[in-house]
Parts: C-alpha cells; sequence; structure tokens
C-alpha cells in the first residue's frame, strides 16, 4: 500500500501512544521484550484493545479483549470503519490530502453495520463501537499484528483492512501512531529488505521495473530474470506438477512446517535431488540427497540482521562451528565457484558494502556506524542520515514529496476456506508459546520448566458435551489428516474453538491437520482455520503416535 | 518527546556541577565523574532506596540521604567522602556482609577494600553473627536460589514486576531476619507464575539467584570469568531484535545476558533468548 514494506513505527513509539490494538498477536509469548515497551505504554496510560479469537496472556494486559471467530478480522475492521465514518471520527483533511479512493472504501463498508459485524465476528456490537471511537478520537494510536492476520487465505486483505483504519484516521506518518507488523524470526524482515523475495531486488526494488533490472544487470555482471519468480507455496505447487525436479533448502523445515504436512512430504521425497543447509538434522535434513552442515548465523557467523523496527544489527560470531559445519556465506559462494561463476571470497563487510551501493534505503548504514551506533533503522540514505524512526511522514507533507496519495482498498469479508460441518465441527488455530519456537528444532534442545507440550486446548462446555475429561488422550481429525493428543480443558477457548501449538511434530504432527489454502498475493497458507472433529480414544482403537518421550528432554533433532 | 532542560547547579566535593532538573545526586556524581557504590540501583530499574549503601552528606539535612533516590537541587551542597559518609558506607557493608555471603559480589568487593570494611570483626569467640544458612534451592533445570546471599535489594522483585516484566512472580515475604524473597505462598519456582525470563538474575548483584549453569561450574571448580570472552549479537528467536552478550570460555556459550544501555531490551530478555542457546552446543551438534 505505501511501497516497501516495514513495520512504520519505533519501538519506543508505542511507550509514548495513546491507544493499542493487538491485533492477531499474542506479543507476551511470541515477542516479549517487545511486549515490555508495550506495557510501559500501558504504565504510561495507554488504553489497548486485543482483538484474538482467543483471550491470550496479551489479552489479559488489555482494557477489552475482543475474541471474534477466526477468520472474521475484515468484517470487524470494515465495522470499526463504517462506524468511525458514520460517527465522524475519520480525518477528512488527511483523507483529502493524503489519500485517495476513499469514497469506494465508505460505499463498500456501508454494509458492515455494528448489528452485521456482531452477527459475523460474534463481537458485541457495543465493544465494536468503544474500539472505533477510542481509535479514531486518540490523538496517537497504533495497530499490532502477526500471524493472526497473515495466516489466512486471504492475508493481504486482511492486512489491508487494517491499513485502512490508519488512513481513516490519519494514524500512520506520524510519531505514535502507526502500523506495526511483528516479525517472527530475527531476519525475516531483513531477508524481504535484501531481495529474498520472488519480485523484489534488495531495497524492495522491483524485478519487472526495467530501470532497477538494469543497474543490477549491470552490478551483477549477468542477465537476471525479469518476471518474478516463485514463493514457498507455488514452489510446492510447481513441485506437484513436476516442474521443480530439485530444491536447495537453507535453514527451513518444511517437512515440519508446511500445511498439511504429508502431502508436503510426498512431493520433497518425489525430487530428483532435495540439497538441505542447516545448523541440525532436521527432519528436512533427514529426507535430502545432500546435507550442507553451516554455521549458527547469530552465534557462529559474522553479519547483519534486520529487526521489527527496520534496524540493522550486527551479528558476531562468539564460538567456532562445529565439525565441518561453515558460514552460509561462504557456503553459497563455494557453490557458486564449483557451478562456474567467479564469487571470489567476499567477507560479510564487502557484501554489505555491495548492498549499500545497490540499495538506497541502507545507502548511509556504512559497517563502521553498524558498529559504533549499535544499529541503524532503515531508510538511511547516507552517512549524515540518522537513519527513520518511523516510516510515511511523506503522508504530512504539503506535496506529499511528489507522491501520488495513498490508497483505500476495498476489502469484503469471506471467512475461512474451509467451514464448519456435521464432520468436522470443531474450529482449529494454532499459534506460539512462550519458551517454544517454531518446529522445535532450536528450543528442544534446553530443558523449560514451563514446556506444556503438546496437546489442544479445548473449552469446557465442548469439553463436558463430547465427555472429555482434561488430560484425556483424543484423536483430533481434519479433512486431511488426524492425529494423537491430549486434550486441556482451558476456559480462555471460547465455545466452538480449539487451539495447538507446532513446536513440538514428532509428538503431534499439528500440520497433518492444517489446511494449505493460501493466498494468492502473500503465499501464506490459512495455518489460522482448519475444520476438526475430536474423538476419544477407546480401548479398540490401535494406540498411534504415543509419545515415548518427554518433550522437555528430547533431543534438538526436531 | 518532549524533554524540559531546565538546569540546576549544585556542589559536590567542592565542585560546581550542573544537570538538568530531575537527575538524582547518584547520576549527578556520576557526571562530575565521582564513582558511588550500590547495590539496590540500576540503570533499568526504578530506586526502590533500600540498600543505604550510596549515602551522601547533604548540607542542611539532619539524616544522610541515598543518592540514588533524591534529586538533585539548585544550590545543594554534597559531600560524598566525608567522615561520616565513609563512617557509614564501611558500616553498611560490614553489616551486610557480616550475614551474607558477598563472595560473588565482586562490584563490592572493591567498595569494601576502599572503606576498610572487615565483616569478621563482628565475629567473636562467644558471638558469631547470625547467618541465614540454607542449602541452594535448586527446583529445575535453569535456576538456582541461594538465600545465604541474597541483601534483599529488592533488584529481582522491580525486574519481575512494575519494572519489567510485569509477571510478580516473587515478592519479600516474612518480617526482619525472616524476611526472604519469595514465591507465592513460597511455591517451587515451576509451580509459581515464573516464566524463566531470567530478568531477576540479570539484576541480582550477588549471585542469589543464579543460572543453573553458571552455579554448576562453580561447584565444579569450572567457573574462570578471567578466561571468559563477551561478544554483543542479535537473539534469533523472534523479530524484536534483543541484543545477546553471549559470554563464552573455552569455547562454548556459558552464559547469556543483555546490555542494559540497549534500545531494545534494556538488559531484560525472555525465556528463550536466555536459556535458549544450548542447542548451539556440541555435543547436541555434531
Amino acid at each position: 500500500m505505501f511501497g516497501a514494506g516495514g513495520g512504520t513505527s519505533s519501538y519506543t513509539e508505542v511507550e509514548e501512544t495513546d491507544v493499542v490494538l493487538l491485533w492477531g498477536s499474542n506479543a507476551r509469548e511470541a515477542h516479549p521484550i517487545y511486549f515490555h515497551h508495550l506495557l510501559k505504554g500501558l504504565d504510561n496510560g495507554a488504553k489497548m484493545y486485543s482483538v484474538d479469537p482467543r483471550r491470550t496472556s496479551s489479552s489479559k494486559f488489555a482494557d477489552a479483549w475482543l475474541g471474534l471467530n477466526v477468520g472474521t478480522d475484515i468484517a470487524l475492521a470494515n465495522a470499526v470503519g463504517r462506524e468511525i465514518i458514520a460517527a465522524g471520527l475519520h480525518d477528512t483533511d488527511f483523507i483529502a490530502h493524503s489519500t485517495q479512493g476513499f469514497e469506494d472504501y465508505k460505499a463498500a463498508v456501508e454494509q458492515y453495520t455494528l448489528d452485521n459485524a456482531e452477527e459475523i465476528t460474534g463481537v458485541p456490537a457495543h465493544a465494536i463501537r468503544e474500539l472505533a471511537h477510542d481509535y479514531a478520537g486518540a490523538d496517537t494510536a497504533q495497530i499490532l499484528w502477526t500471524l493472526g492476520i497473515t495466516e489466512h487465505h486471504n492475508a493481504v486483505e486482511n492486512v489491508l483492512s487494517l491499513c485502512n483504519l490508519a488512513l481513516l484516521t490519519g494514524h500512520v506518518g506520524r510519531w505514535g501512531s502507526g502500523l506495526v507488523p511483528l516479525r517472527g524470526q530475527n531476519n525475516v524482515q531483513g531477508g524481504g529488505d535484501m531481495g529474498a523475495l520472488p519480485n523484489k531486488f534488495p531495497g524492495f526494488q522491483d524485478v519487472e521495473d526495467p530501470v532497477a533490472l538494469a543497474k543490477f544487470e549491470a552490478a551483477y555482471h549477468m542477465s537476471l530474470p525479469n518476471k518474478p519468480g516463485l514463493h514457498l507455496t507455488l514452489m510446492f505447487e510447481a513441485m506437484e506438477r513436476g516442474e521443480i525436479k530439485g530444491l536447495y533448502v537453507i535453514g527451513e523445515n518444511p517437512a515440519d512446517s508446511e500445511a498439511d504436512v504429508a502431502h508436503a512430504r510426498k512431493l520433497l521425497d518425489g525430487l530428483d535431488i532435495l540439497v538441505v543447509q542447516d545448523i541440525l538434522m532436521t527432519r528436512t535434513a533427514e529426507m535430502a540427497d545432500v546435507v550442507l552442515p553451516a554455521a549458527v548465523g547469530w552465534a557462529e557467523s559474522e553479519g547483519t540482521v534486520t529487526s521489527s523496527e527496520r534496524r540493522v544489527q550486527r551479528v558476531r560470531a562468539a564460538v567456532s562451528p562445529p565439525g565441518e559445519a561453515r558460514c552460509d556465506t561462504d557456503i553459497i559462494g563455494d557453490l557458486a565457484n564449483r557451478l562456474g561463476v567467479d564469487w571470489g571470497t567476499p567477507t560479510p563487510q564487502d557484501l554489505w558494502d555491495e548492498l549499500r551501493s545497490l540499495s538506497p534505503l541502507h545507502a548511509g548504514m556504512s559497517w563502521e556506524r553498524l558498529e559504533s551506533e549499535g544499529g541503524l533503522q532503515w531508510p538511511c540514505t547516507d552517512l549524515d542520515d540518522p537513519g527513520s524512526t518511523f516510516l510515511h511522514g511523506w503522508l504530512w507533507a504539503d506535496d506529499l514529496e511528489g507522491r501520488d496519495p495513498a490508497p483505500f482498498s476495498v476489502c469484503h469479508h469471506e471467512g475461512p476456506k474451509e467451514q464448519l460441518s456435521d464432520e468436522f465441527p470443531l474450529r482449529l488455530t494454532t499459534g506460539r508459546a512462550l519458551d517454544s519456537y517454531n518446529t522445535g528444532v532450536q528450543t528442544g534442545g534446553y530443558a523449560s520448566p514451563i514446556r506444556y507440550g503438546a496437546g489442544i486446548d479445548v473449552n469446557p462446555a465442548d469439553a463436558e458435551r463430547l465427555g472429555l475429561s482434561d488430560g484425556e488422550r483424543v484423536r483430533v481429525f481434519s479433512p486431511r489428516g488426524s492425529v494423537e493428543t491430549s486434550v486441556r480443558i482451558q476456559p480462555d477457548i471460547p465455545k466452538g474453538l480449539t487451539f495447538t501449538t507446532f513446536h513440538f511434530p514428532e509428538l503431534v504432527d499439528v500440520n497433518q491437520l492444517t489446511n494449505p489454502e493460501w493466498d494468492p498475493r502473500s503465499g501464506t497458507a490459512e495455518f489460522k482455520a482448519a475444520a476438526v472433529r475430536i474423538e476419544p480414544i477407546t480401548k479398540e482403537q490401535p494406540e498411534q503416535l504415543t509419545p515415548s518421550t518427554d518433550p522437555a528432554t528430547k533431543s534438538a533433532n526436531g | 518527546m518532549t524533554v524540559t532542560e531546565v538546569s540546576v547547579n549544585l556542589t559536590i566535593n567542592g565542585q560546581a556541577v550542573s544537570v538538568p532538573e530531575g537527575t538524582s545526586i547518584h547520576k549527578a556524581c556520576e557526571s562530575a565523574g565521582i564513582e558511588t557504590p550500590t547495590l539496590c540501583w540500576a540503570e533499568n530499574l526504578t530506586p526502590v532506596n533500600v540498600c543505604r549503601v550510596c549515602v551522601v552528606e547533604v548540607e542542611g539535612s539532619r539524616a544522610l540521604v541515598p543518592s540514588c533516590a533524591r534529586a538533585a537541587e539548585d544550590e545543594m551542597v554534597v559531600q560524598t567522602d566525608s567522615p561520616r559518609v565513609r563512617h557509614s558506607r564501611k558500616m553498611v557493608l560490614e553489616f551486610l556482609g557480616s550475614s551474607v555471603d558477598l563472595s560473588q559480589a565482586t562490584e563490592l568487593a572493591e567498595w569494601m577494600r576502599h572503606y576498610g570494611a572487615d565483616p569478621d570483626r563482628y565475629d567473636q569467640p562467644d558471638l558469631v553473627a547470625e547467618r541465614i544458612s540454607e542449602e541452594p534451592k535448586i527446583q529445575d533445570d535453569l535456576y538456582i536460589r541461594d538465600y545465604d546471599k541474597c541483601v534483599l535489594c529488592y533488584k529481582c522483585v522491580e525486574a519481575c514486576g512494575d519494572d519489567a516484566q510485569h509477571t510478580y512472580a516473587i515478592a519479600v515475604s516474612g518480617r526482619g531476619f525472616g524476611a526472604r524473597i519469595s514465591t507465592e505462598f513460597d511455591t517451587v519456582l515451576p509451580d509459581s507464575a515464573c516464566v524463566y525470563c531470567g530478568n531477576c538474575i540479570g539484576v541480582c548483584p550477588t549471585g542469589a539467584i543464579q543460572f543453573k549453569t553458571e552455579f554448576d561450574m562453580r561447584a565444579a571448580g569450572e567457573w574462570r570469568p578471567d578466561e571468559q570472552d563477551v561478544t554483543t549479537t542479535v537473539c534469533s528467536f523472534c523479530g524484536v531484535g534483543c541484543n545477546l552478550e553471549l559470554h563464552t570460555q573455552d569455547d562454548r556459550i556459558v552464559k547469556v545476558t543483555s546490555p542494559a544501555d540497549h534500545s531494545v531490551t534494556h538488559g531484560h530478555l525472555c525465556i528463550k533468548g536466555r536459556f535458549g542457546w544450548q542447542y548451539v552446543q556440541p555435543p547436541t551438534r555434531k
């Protein structure tokens, strides 16, 4: 919507903002130190709304929890927008000066009355109204989100429906107001910034832009494709069609992390060659024809990573990598040399300086400055540029700095792809727990006293109806497969909803259940919304997948 | 965003000092190049004003004042090295040292030498100062609590509560010599509200709350701070960008901290950042 993809605001801004909408994020557990900044904001008097199907540990710090039905975020956001307009709380000057498409947006959200929204989302109309009035009436306000917004088949529309609210109220491009997607990995921001996207060169320069293409071809001394490549989900589809026969996987564990994972494993198995470069023997590495042992990026390598506030910071080698493990850049460089392209042996600083010469966003971040200033936030265009605490200040400039006004986006409610049915009457959503991380490859390595292991959270009323007791072993079925797990009766889970983490695939292969339907624009699968059925395990049924190891002491190779 | 830049002018040890309004005497001393000993004060915590080690003499004030908690005022005349201040600091350090094991409070050791504090002088043949004398509490694989080393400075309580974590798993229970930092109803730590962020360990000045890895290495005689290096890097467990200080010895990570002056963490981490590094080490990884 605004160009470069990054959170608009710095962490310190949330300490000084007036209203926070924490939407589809359990930052208390998934981003605990960001949550410290948020807590400072609350201590300073900010009001927080938590929008989440679950009453999470983050929600418990909120002034109000809006427990919407899974996948109804657009209906809720549109109702908030409609109420802001109906109450005359929108910023008409900002809309006229800095945005376009307001009339279309206004017409599109007209149908999302508070009552209609209550019907769709399950959130009481008065709570939606209160959120709308507080957000629009605040001097400064931020919307924070994570995968609760983006792990849906309409992820991009979910995000745009939130951006619309910021455009409606002018809560963007100013200190304290903004739109903040919290990143899930230490360099998911940096990876995108560096061009690890199918349609972008480093610095968000488009591969289809002839000027950018010419610049990169000249710098790299070779011709480059002028069409976008494939993102992960499209790669799996191409594997299915037999168009991709070889895969080189670096630091990713798709054999555990993909939705409908049994199908994904079959596709990985059918490849002519699978090369995996990783720091541990993941399940994907175990399937590989060739494993390239890698050094740990943050403890055994030199380089940079970029955080959710666009801060580029140095990572440094503290210990030596074991055995034959080597730094990713050295492995990739050697591979290129073997493939007949002479990349020499550049140092991390050489690579960084090349990036600076090609990405204007990073041009001012010399290696020396990154060392001495402890990190810099892009855009940082020259050596005198202190970096940027927040983005999109141009929206408030008299001439918009020559840019086009920011567009509203018309988005409509669709709901999850997989509807509930008599056969699969419960909603399953997935997420993280505080002490664990992704498929458990790394966090399996330490003995956490608060690890509650794999299990499925069920509302007490649903448990009673299904005759389930706490800790009981059950089999959970989705249209794609079934897994055995334990019931955890959880009053913070609303009726009709179930929840599990995905940290223990060796014990409970949760992604056998999740829905691979994906967003055509982002490529993200709908991990957050599957339809399931829970059945008690009777003695007659064979016991499968019974965990034989304690999750707290299992090996790191999870 | 806006800071009122009104200056106050005071005199410290005869030296004219000018600092922004609201600055503590402790910070004013620091800006004048005067070091002040303290146990309960930290850069990333609100002063709780209990250890009395940082007291100074302020002209016109009947009692000595804690420099960490008292704001500098215009025309204040402060003495940090008067006989009264030296005597008070010495006595406080001696009293603490007479009942508490300060062997791992490394910063304090130098101050004790500086003020000639000798806690042992209270141990007479017929009159020995009372000590806590409890076995260290070891209730999980991450923390140990050794109350023999606790000076009740409240830093851990503050870090667990309002100043950082907002978990409120610990508080002071009991009174007088029986006062202890305790979980609710003294339940074992894994059953308490504790989320194992380790921020209490990060602020503990005496080693009373400690990483179990460090405790075990010390017990085995393998903890050698003089041979340790510290490398600053970035945590890998989410996208917040917390700086980690990796303390390494013999090419292995032995402890993780975070810099108190870092704008992202202010010295605080979560359980993953503090403890999640163990997979890096052999023999896990070969």
